[in-house]
């Protein structure tokens, strides 16, 4: 090949080539164009919502816009104030212990079953696995009014328990099977020494599989909050006085009690209601889209 | 000593499993079993179960209007509320698998929606956002359509609950996301070579191989829409209505079982349920070997 032709031909390449990458730079614009309109649509409601929860009441009605004259402080003062002269702290305390106790029995249980499950041996065990991974896909419908006779018989009507105690016994499957898909993962090495060493299953649960753990039992956790913390059906049927209410049952008891008068006040606390999803959301991003990529998550 | 040397055997894994089992026996079997006996009854909590053979199954077929309406509501609401959600999220997830800048953020973006969407925050706002005096009136007015009352109109009050659910499409599109990055590289340059351009590629390479994905998506949010619940009694205030027509399954359940206490009836609808969501389910299973595409 001549020098120039060797020229040519790369000059040809170079024209290609930048005509190629312009296009394609015109491409991205378009596309982030495209991304950041949604973005905006996607978003829209939720700002509007926090414009809305700060604006004065007659400047929420037929206001689709996000700016107002003027702002206020007013609705979440009068939010805060709560349903018949309960606080919404009220409901806020009572939201966080169904959570925080479902967390703990969550873990627990969960973490104990996924052990035996990915690392003991014992009778049926295949059985009880596949039992496990029919009782994932059974609608809860089918076992709900049971439930609710039992709880009813035991007094636990308009108590946390029916919310919590079943939380204690790894009653969501999903959980169990993230969890032994990561310790299988972990290796059996580690087991093997630890038995040489003189430790047994229980200790190796509790310093071996429990601490290497921590990642899938952060993403345990987390999903175990933002569904009970949404939760609304279960509050609905085991939680009737107004001092038990959660968030959830707060916000469409408000909702009851001030008609559609109180929008202000309804939105502010329906933000403040989103608040502990949000900073989950911002402070462990990672753990959540691990739990959704491993599958089956309700999101 | 037969007992003993199984429990020396098998005692520690069953320790392990002892929350887990007490619960399967406490919550699961033994509800069941209970419930299977209900639905061939009437009861209403406070006196005995009465035997009343298959006249609850038999009734709702043939008697009970609002029945056969919940099952065309949620019917609607599954099929293009699923529709609607997968045919965003796998578009958004294309896009953003173009490698653009900002890639996390977009995600983070499109995902917020599902975080909220189940909460009664959101639909409280969705019964504002789509009433008379809400925002998406004001929205249409400035392209002069005129609005109307979305949520009592029985016309449209299904649909503000679909758009609901569509918005919530982030989390298959995250699902989505992470199943594209799993399509290797010189599959498409293979495609290239063989003479495919963009659309050929897209058409023979990215969708077939995202089939598994497609179907694990789709049976998820099925067996989770023919169950939701909290927007259709948030939005229409527990009723069903305007008509009945945001009735969802679930809600005309929780009506039948826990407003007018008949347990029996609401027993025989949970088992009707299950019947349709493992028919689905099966039907989805035998449609895959035409349309799902595994690697051997």
């Amino acid at each position: 090949m001549t020098r120039s032709q060797n020229e040519n031909n790369s000059l040809i390449t170079q024209t290609y080539f930048s005509q190629k990458y312009r296009k394609k730079r015109h491409q991205n614009k378009l596309y982030h164009l495209f991304l950041l309109i949604g973005s905006l649509i996607m978003l829209y409601p939720l700002l509007w919502m926090l414009a809305a929860s700060f604006k004065l009441p007659n400047n929420i009605f037929n206001d689709a816009g996000l700016l107002s004259e003027s702002y206020t402080l007013a609705n979440y003062v009068r939010g805060w104030q709560g349903v018949s002269d309960i606080s919404f702290a009220v409901f806020y305390k009572n939201s966080f212990t169904i959570s925080g106790l479902s967390i703990i029995g969550t873990l627990l249980s969960c973490s104990m079953a996924a052990y035996a499950f990915a690392r003991l041996n014992f009778k049926f065990r295949y059985v009880l696995f596949a039992v496990m991974l029919v009782t994932m896909m059974l609608p809860t419908h089918v076992t709900l009014i049971p439930q609710y006779i039992i709880f009813h018989k035991l007094g636990w009507v308009n108590t946390f328990f029916p919310l919590i105690v079943p939380k204690f016994t790894a009653i969501d499957g999903f959980f169990i099977f993230l969890l032994i898909q990561f310790i299988r993962g972990l290796p059996s090495e580690l087991d093997q020494a630890a038995t040489v060493d003189g430790c047994g299953p229980i200790q190796i649960y509790l310093r071996i599989i429990l601490p290497l753990s921590v990642p899938a039992l952060a993403t345990c956790a987390i999903f175990t909050f933002i569904w009970t913390w949404n939760d609304f059906f279960s509050n609905l049927l085991y939680l009737n006085t107004t001092s038990m209410y959660t968030v959830s049952l707060a916000l469409r008891a408000f909702l009851d009690a001030e008609g559609q008068s109180l929008w202000g006040p309804l939105f502010s606390m329906s933000l403040v209601s989103l608040i502990p999803v949000f900073l989950i959301f911002i402070f462990f991003q990672k753990y959540l889209i691990e739990g959704i990529t491993t599958g089956g998550v309700k999101g | 000593m037969a007992f003993k040397r199984f429990f020396k055997k098998n005692g520690i894994g069953y320790l392990f499993l002892s929350p887990w089992l007490i619960g399967l026996v406490t919550f699961t079997i033994i509800p069941i079993i209970f419930s299977m006996y209900l639905s061939f009854t009437d009861y209403d909590l406070f006196s005995n179960p009465t035997w009343v053979g298959l006249d609850n199954y038999i009734n709702m077929f043939t008697l009970d209007a609002r029945f056969i309406n919940s099952l065309k509501v949620t019917f609607i609401y599954v099929f293009f509320g699923v529709f609607f959600e997968l045919c965003f999220a796998l578009l958004l997830a294309i896009i953003l698998n173009k490698g653009l800048f900002g890639l996390r953020l977009y995600r983070a973006i499109y995902y917020v929606p599902s975080l909220f969407g189940a909460s009664v925050a959101i639909a409280l706002l969705w019964r504002q956002v789509f009433g008379g005096n809400g925002f998406i009136n004001e929205i249409l007015a400035w392209f002069g359509i005129e609005g109307h009352n979305w949520i009592s109109n029985p016309d449209y009050a299904l649909w503000t609950l679909i758009i609901l659910k569509t918005w919530q499409f982030g989390a298959p599109m995250i699902i989505f996301l992470a199943g594209l990055k799993q399509i290797p590289g010189d599959l498409y340059e293979a495609a290239m070579v063989d003479g495919a351009n963009k659309w050929k590629q897209f058409l023979k390479v990215t969708i077939p191989l995202l089939t598994p994905i497609i179907f694990f998506n789709m049976i998820m949010q099925m067996i989770n829409s023919f169950q939701a619940f909290t927007s259709a009694y948030i939005v229409s205030n527990g009723s069903g209505g305007p008509l009945d027509s945001t009735l969802f399954y679930t809600l005309y359940l929780y009506q039948q079982g826990f407003q007018n206490f008949k347990m029996g009836y609401a027993s025989s609808m949970a088992w009707v349920l299950l019947v349709i969501i493992a028919f689905f389910t099966a039907l989805a299973f035998l449609s895959a070997k035409k349309w799902v595409h595994y690697e051997q």
